[in-house]
């Protein structure tokens, strides 16, 4: 049997790594920083910790509908296209910067693509 | 619904309610104060089956092992058997040796114990009053061969147990002390590592034991201690902290004054600005935050945009005691 990407990419250590480099360049980035900047900030890292265990096809449960209700708060704060694109920008450079071979990044990538619609109420 | 069971009586668990929530809702006198999962006042045991892992976070794998949980963080699955202990097991009894103010609303409080009580210098204890109160102090101290404990206690405005501790309490009176809890405290390692403590009011205490333990360990790096209040009278310790910066070539310490009246030697603004505008980067600082929630959260931001490691971030908010007298 074939190893999972979040086996192949080095599991949690891995999510660990990736989540202090992402959500510093995502607290820098004025387009979308007031999305992820007000609630308490192990509560955030907790979220970016799911997030990139789910972008690499690591342990989750969440649904579509999950996705929507989370995020529904911040598509009434304007939420939109232009902002996911940005997020999708720094996930890349992050895996980028952790030299993450890149057939792995695009397997990644195309995981969190996957949620976008769940992710803007679409 | 989940029935709980306390000895011969049953209760029904209502959706969305914590064990300590229906237990509060049954007039069952269990002790508790912040309902995070934070102070452990609220541990209670399970006699049945192990109860959910959410209601064990943080809890030493000893008392986990037996069935021990946080009460305020257990949403029953199914039905449970509950014991409540003997708050002995958990309370020790010392004897109070100091009670004097440190400023206009801060007192001093030492409780000496007969044997060690072994703690981390920024620890925290719950304190006990003899009706069942409790709320948790940090200790200001290093563990020292007198077997005392320092405390920091501020006088809040309708606080039930500040008020007790500054009106009532003389010296002799015993008071019951839980063991020592909480992360944020100081390891002996990594020697040349910059360390910042940001501390607003009595916040203070518990960063004045890790500054302790850092210097007698010999902590080299750079060690800045900014302390915040609104007006100079609300701070304390002012000149000790002085003479241990002319001791410590690597210490620095930044009173930090954010009213309108800001004396000589005093910088103005609130703490946060002023560690912005001195500390350019963080980058392989430890870093300990302990006072008012606002601070501790912009601060805990702050720090790990200048490159603080998220793990070298330690904090303590207090837990207002508006939200513990609820």
């Amino acid at each position: 049997m074939s190893a999972t990407l979040y086996e192949r990419i080095g599991g949690e250590a891995a999510v660990n790594a990736a989540v202090e480099l992402f959500y510093r360049k995502v607290l820098n980035d004025h387009r979308i920083n007031r999305f992820f900047g007000n609630a308490d900030m192990d509560k955030q890292i907790a979220k970016q910790k799911a997030f990139f265990t789910m972008a690499f096809g690591g342990p989750n449960n969440y649904t579509g509908q999950d996705m929507r209700n989370a995020h529904a708060g911040l598509v009434k704060m304007g939420l939109n296209e232009d902002h996911f694109n940005a997020v999708m920008e720094h996930l890349g450079a992050t895996l980028v910067e952790l030299k993450v071979p890149n057939d792995l990044i695009a397997e990644a990538a195309a995981i969190a693509e996957s949620t976008r619609k769940d992710v803007l109420g679409k | 619904m989940p029935t709980l069971t306390v000895e011969k009586s049953n209760f029904i668990c209502q959706p969305g309610e914590s064990v300590l929530d229906t237990l509060l809702r049954e007039n069952i006198n269990i002790p508790f104060a912040c309902k995070k999962g934070t102070c452990h006042s609220c541990m209670i045991q399970s006699k049945n089956d192990a109860p959910p892992n959410s209601a064990q976070v943080g809890l030493k794998a000893t008392l986990a092992n037996q069935n021990f949980f946080l009460a305020c963080q257990c949403y029953p699955e199914q039905d449970m058997h509950l014991k409540l202990p003997d708050q002995s097991e958990f309370y020790r009894m010392g004897k109070v040796i100091v009670n004097k103010l440190l400023n206009r609303n801060t007192i001093l409080l030492v409780i000496a114990f007969e044997d060690a009580f072994e703690f981390k210098a920024g620890q925290f204890v719950n304190l006990q009053r003899p009706d069942g109160l409790t709320r948790s102090y940090s200790i200001a101290n290093i563990p020292q061969e007198f077997n005392t404990l320092e405390f920091h206690i501020r006088r809040l405005p309708g606080g039930k147990f500040s008020e007790w501790l500054h009106d009532e309490v003389k010296v002799g009176d015993l008071i019951a002390v839980s063991e020592p809890r909480g992360h944020c405290f100081y390891l002996p390692e990594r020697h040349d590592q910059g360390i910042l403590l940001v501390g607003t009011g009595t916040g203070l205490a518990p960063l004045a034991g890790i500054l302790t333990d850092a210097l007698r360990h010999g902590h080299n790096g750079p060690i800045h201690l900014f302390h915040g209040s609104r007006e100079a009278e609300d701070l304390y310790r002012i000149s000790e902290m002085h003479q241990l910066a002319e001791q410590y070539p690597n210490f620095e310490y930044t009173p930090c004054l954010s009213g309108s009246t800001v004396p000589k030697g005093f910088a103005a603004g609130r703490v946060n600005d002023i560690v912005a505008a001195k500390i350019p980067e963080l980058k392989n600082w430890r870093v300990f935050l302990c006072g008012h929630p606002e601070m501790v959260n912009q601060m805990k931001f702050q720090a790990f945009l200048k490159g603080a490691a998220v793990a070298d971030i330690y904090a303590d908010a207090f837990v207002l005691a508006a939200q513990q007298a609820n």
